[in-house]
């Protein structure tokens, strides 16, 4: 579906991208990550067609530098942040219909889709974020594309709306639609991808599956409980006697945990009679002083 | 290769937004009301009296028009990319299957017809109201009047745009706008005054410096329009006459044309470059 050699990008003496070569089956739904300025945007705008690059990029067997346009027509893109003309719901559906020869009976069909239907008359600035997004992700659909570029689609949304968000997502992957998006959040490309290209200073370091990420990336998850200051002690006892890996923060502290075993640390500490007052989940590498306990 | 459905959704939205805009709608009701006004003016007399009080109307309404049209054309068109762009809203659309040229094209026309249609309000009621008092001695000049308007606001939109194109911020492309306005409007013609006193000039060159600018090619063909001959304008404008005479007003038109094309094909030039100024960065 998609197929990129030597995928190179220059800003003046600024590389964005360095001969990234990859392919992308139909039906995929494949995540871009890397820090800021790895050069995950800069692939999805190559994608688009709206800047030049060095290199080969076909998708949909359309070649992008030739046809940037015709190109655009077989993707649907979400930006991270998607700014809408002053319209109402409906009228923008229909004013991207046009620019996409959409059928305009499909503007009901991708309102029902992305559940906006009830908000067709509200004018889009009144909208929550979390609507803006799906309404942008309508709006990709409305041509029924064979192909989803997302931009960091749930960067500004509330947890549920990332939830709503990703589960709508996962639905159009399965219902056969190739995903490519950016993301820098472990969860959501564990939830949403099927193979993960790992970009850093424009270049493509590592190609593995979503649940391997953070093990090839030497990331974790966090499980971070608080108890009362009476209970710290004897809970590091335990972690210790239990052999988690864990960095006391103050009034709480961080237990590393695999994807499977998140509830491990909370139930050693149910058995030892340690009331948890509360507990998070946190991806990626803790910024806290280094203070390991093995 | 240009899709003309795109071009005409895109003018569609431009045109409904501009209608929208409140300054937009300030700036139409003031041209309307300030065209009615001048109209009021003509004095009550016999045909003769009334024919002179037409000339001055008709004279005043142009003076209505190099002021307030280049003001609004050249604002309109320098805050539309710009804004678009600093949002993040063109950023959008042309992530969409669209050209760059038809979104250009789509926007100028959209704003365009908007322009266009104040004009046409403005003129239009002052124009029955002068029908009214039976003052208007030639519907046609009338009429040319109005057109020769629109071709000046057209000019000024063109204009507009490209300051749109090479500027990055609102800020800046509307500063930009209005140092154009002033110098087209008092800047430009106070130097060239000074430049022909102070340096002799000769009376040839400084018609052909002031010609240059497109609010004098509208003044001068104007008043062609309505007097059929230049005395007002003093020495330059008998030098035309005398110059080119029935050529002049051809001339006009065409310079009038050329301020619409030129400054808009720069435009589509340089916001297709934006684009190929990255391709040919990537050559390297």
């Amino acid at each position: 579906m998609i197929i990129a050699k030597n995928l190179t990008k220059r800003y003046g003496k600024t590389t964005a991208l360095n001969n990234v070569s990859f392919t992308i089956e139909a039906g995929e739904a494949v995540a871009l990550w890397g820090a800021n300025g790895a050069g995950k945007t800069t692939t999805l705008r190559c994608l688009l067609g709206v800047q030049g690059f060095e290199g080969e990029l076909m998708v949909n067997g359309i070649d992008v530098k030739r046809q940037g346009k015709a190109a655009r027509a077989a993707i649907g893109y979400v930006p991270q942040e998607t700014v809408f003309y002053d319209m109402t719901v409906l009228e923008t559906l229909h004013f991207y219909a046009r620019l996409k020869k959409a059928d305009p009976q499909r503007v009901a069909a991708v309102l029902e889709q992305v559940q906006l239907a009830d908000q067709r008359g509200k004018r889009v600035n009144m909208l929550s974020g979390g609507m803006k997004q799906r309404l942008a992700l309508a709006v990709a659909l409305l041509a029924d594309p064979p192909v989803l570029v997302l931009d960091e689609p749930t960067a500004n949304l509330d947890v549920r709306a990332q939830r709503d968000f990703i589960h709508t997502v996962q639905t159009l992957n399965q219902s056969g639609k190739t995903i490519v998006f950016s993301s820098h959040r472990l969860d959501e490309v564990i939830a949403l991808g099927s193979r993960v290209l790992v970009l850093s200073d424009g270049e493509l370091v590592l190609e593995c599956r979503p649940h391997q990420l953070a093990g090839e990336l030497g990331l974790h998850r966090w499980l971070r409980i608080w108890v009362e200051t009476e209970h710290r002690e004897n809970m590091l006892k335990v972690l210790d006697e239990q052999g988690f890996t864990y960095q006391p923060n103050g009034r709480s502290v961080y237990v590393r945990v695999s994807r499977g075993e998140k509830i491990a640390p909370l139930r050693s500490l149910e058995l030892a009679s340690i009331p948890v007052e509360d507990f998070d989940l946190i991806d990626g590498e803790l910024v806290i002083a280094e203070e390991h306990h093995d | 290769m240009i899709d003309l459905a795109n071009v005409r959704t895109i003018t569609r939205k431009e045109l409904r937004d501009a209608l929208r805009n409140r300054w937009f709608v300030v700036f139409t009701i003031a041209f309307a009301g300030l065209a009615l006004a001048l109209s009021a003016l003509i004095q009550p007399g016999g045909a003769s009296l009334r024919a002179l009080s037409y000339s001055r109307t008709a004279a005043s309404l142009i003076n209505l028009v190099l002021l307030f049209v280049p003001l609004i054309g050249l604002t309109l068109g320098a805050a539309n990319l710009t804004g678009d762009r600093e949002t993040g809203a063109l950023a959008y659309l042309l992530a969409q299957p669209v050209s760059r040229a038809e979104v250009l094209i789509g926007k100028y026309l959209g704003l365009a017809g908007a322009l266009l249609a104040t004009l046409a309000l403005g003129f239009g009621a002052a124009g029955v109201a002068l029908a009214l008092q039976g003052s208007i001695q030639d519907a046609g000049s009338y009429l040319f009047t109005v057109a020769l308007a629109f071709l000046l606001a057209l000019a000024m939109l063109s204009l507009g745009f490209l300051m749109s194109t090479i500027a990055q911020k609102t800020t800046t492309g509307l500063g930009g706008a209005l140092f154009l306005w002033l110098f087209l409007v008092f800047i430009g013609d106070l130097g060239i005054m000074g430049t022909a006193l102070f340096t002799q000039m000769p009376i040839q060159t400084v018609f052909f410096i002031a010609v240059l600018n497109p609010l004098q090619m509208f003044k001068i063909a104007s008043i062609l329009t309505i007097q059929a001959n230049l005395d007002v304008l003093g020495p330059a404008g008998l030098y035309a006459a005398d110059q080119y005479g029935s050529l002049l007003l051809p001339l006009l038109l065409l310079g009038l044309a050329l301020w619409i094309m030129i400054p808009l094909a720069g435009a589509a030039a340089i916001f297709s470059r934006q684009q190929k100024l990255v391709l040919r960065g990537t050559a390297r």
